[in-house]
């Protein structure tokens, strides 16, 4: 354990599972979608449905959603802060099968059209699991750059992706395998220390036998909403500031 | 983290001749690669951060259940009302600690020390120390170092989380680091921290967790002015010179121990102890419903 996690983390309160690992489960959800979200579907298991309300697990999906950290002092107020941002945002309840007690179902729409679906899990302290994406198992925590490959069962696939990234200088944190069945689908999930270049993933998707690439970016993807709000906030705020100034100076 | 016992830590730090704090600090450093300046003024952000929570406190604010709010400041207005049994440190202590968890409880920003629950304890207890003693801020931050060394081994060793040990692994570890913490403040060796931390543990050995409604409000709350006082008198009784007959890191072992013999119905599971008493069900019945009708 960090040093920083026995003081610290700073966040909003009052659960680091259910408020703090929510809206890590939002941010890491929405630099998975690469852009903005128009849509959210927000469907609640087990715990976060149960005390999610008490613990603001819903306010705290939405801030992450528009890309506030979890000491943003805006997350109780960011159902306001989506409605600002043009982000729809629908909430209800899910039975998920095998599912972690905390686990979040999120059915999100882009600005650009993309359609994805994530089932993300708070798994203790703040830290937080994508268990799946788009129905298929995914599981990585969104610390590190990862890749989710999904092949054909078959012989050679991990060489080629892992002799990839070796070329690349690209070295792996982590890395898992799994299938659904004998020569059906196999997902790897591999957490690398570095970024993926764009060539890199361009040659995966055209390998034969790999069916989806999936890529979990951790470098800056720019501006998010709560960016947008928060500068515009300040520049008011400078200018009511000037204004009540300039009054002051005359009265 | 290097150092899974206290005494390991006193070991090596006796060996060098380096500061027990500077040891966790060090270790940090090595840890993430950075430099002894930049961990302690991350340090430091952590204090400001703690400052900055307890200064915007709010009596007006209410937890999305009802449950929480506004008990700071009657506890403020009794303290200045100068009736305060407890003298005017202690009870603002124990203010502070309130409204630190109830800031919490309402979705302000503090600083989880060891976890949000307990967050309370440390600042309560260090904030009113500055004001009281006039102390210097850098001894504060490295007062924290102290109880964050304390906090590791705990984390190392038994455990700070409450669905895993039990209350007496947020409120206790709390406790226990801030108790280490004070006794460093006031000039006491290695064995006086260490001792200071023991006592704290062995108040609160075995504390339930069970919370109302699984909310971290009730009894969460006051018993982060219950962890504060613990804290004060475990430094006092250290500082005093009166030693745990138990060994601290036999102290810690026992921790671990309870902690997973407290049965699973008392690790914040809501199904055990103060969250099924008749008026918890008529509460967490309530918010079910507000929930539904959503
Ligand atoms: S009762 Fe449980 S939730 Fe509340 S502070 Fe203690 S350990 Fe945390």
């Amino acid at each position: 354990m960090n040093l920083f996690d026995i003081i610290g983390p700073v966040m909003v309160g009052p659960s680091s599972s259910h408020t703090a690992g929510a809206v890590k489960i939002g941010f890491v959800s929405r630099r998975l979608m690469g852009c903005d979200i128009r849509r959210a579907e927000i469907l609640f298991y087990g715990s976060f449905r149960t005390t999610g309300r008490g613990h603001g697990t819903n306010l705290a999906v939405v801030a992450g959603l528009l890309g506030m950290h979890p000491d943003d002092d805006r997350i109780p107020h960011s159902l306001e802060y989506a409605k600002r941002a043009g982000m729809e945002v629908e909430f209800g309840n899910v039975e998920l099968k095998d599912a972690h007690p905390n686990s979040v179902l999120l059915r999100l729409t882009g600005v650009d059209g993309k359609k994805l679906s994530i089932v993300g899990e708070s798994v203790g302290g703040s830290l937080i699991n994508i268990a799946e994406i788009d129905g298929l198992s995914a599981n990585f925590t969104g610390d590190n750059p990862t890749l989710i490959a999904h092949n054909d069962d078959e012989p050679g696939h991990v060489a080629a992706v892992t002799s990839m990234l070796a070329a690349e200088h690209i070295n792996i944190a982590t890395m898992q395998l799994y299938r659904k069945s004998r020569g059906g689908t196999a997902v790897m999930v591999i957490e690398t220390d570095q970024e993926i270049t764009k060539e890199g993933l361009a040659w995966l998707r055209h390998m034969p036998g790999i069916n989806k690439i999936t890529y979990y970016s951790v470098a800056d993807l720019g501006d998010t909403p709560a960016d947008r709000m928060r500068r515009e906030d300040e520049a008011a705020r400078e200018q009511n500031g000037e204004v009540r100034e300039a009054e002051k100076r005359r009265s | 983290m290097s150092y899974s016992t206290l005494s390991s830590i006193c070991e090596e730090s006796e060996s060098t001749g380096i500061p027990f704090w500077q040891l966790i600090e060090r270790d940090d450093c090595r840890e993430r690669q950075v430099s002894e300046d930049e961990v302690f003024e991350t340090m430091r952000g952590m204090y400001h951060a703690m400052k900055a929570a307890d200064r915007s406190y709010d009596p007006e604010l209410r937890s999305a259940s009802g449950m929480t709010g506004g008990e700071g400041a009657k506890i403020e207005a009794y303290r200045k009302s100068g009736h305060a049994l407890l003298g005017d440190f202690l009870s603002e202590v124990i203010e502070k600690a309130v409204k630190m968890a109830e800031s919490n409880a309402c979705m302000h920003r503090i600083v989880a020390a060891p976890t949000a629950g307990s967050c309370g304890v440390i600042p309560a207890v260090l904030l009113a120390y500055e004001d009281f003693r006039g102390a210097e801020e850098d001894e504060i931050i490295k007062s924290l170092f102290v109880a964050a060394g304390i906090g590791e081994v705990l984390a190392e060793t038994a455990c700070i989380a409450g669905a895993q040990g039990g209350c007496q692994a947020e409120i206790g570890s709390a406790a226990a680091m801030a108790a280490g913490a004070v006794a460093f403040l006031e000039g006491g060796d290695n064995e006086t921290v260490i001792h200071a931390a023991a006592l704290a543990i062995k108040d609160l050995l075995g504390l339930t967790c069970d919370p109302v409604a699984g909310l971290v409000e009730v009894p969460c709350v006051k018993r982060n002015a219950a962890g504060a006082a613990v804290a004060m008198t475990a430094a006092e009784l250290a500082l005093a010179g009166v030693r745990s007959q138990i060994p601290p890191d036999e102290v810690v072992e026992a921790m671990d121990a309870v902690g997973s013999q407290i049965p699973a119905c008392l690790r914040e599971t809501a199904e055990g102890g103060l969250a099924v008493t008749p008026t918890a069900k008529r509460i967490q019945e309530r918010l079910n419903q507000q929930s539904d009708m959503e």
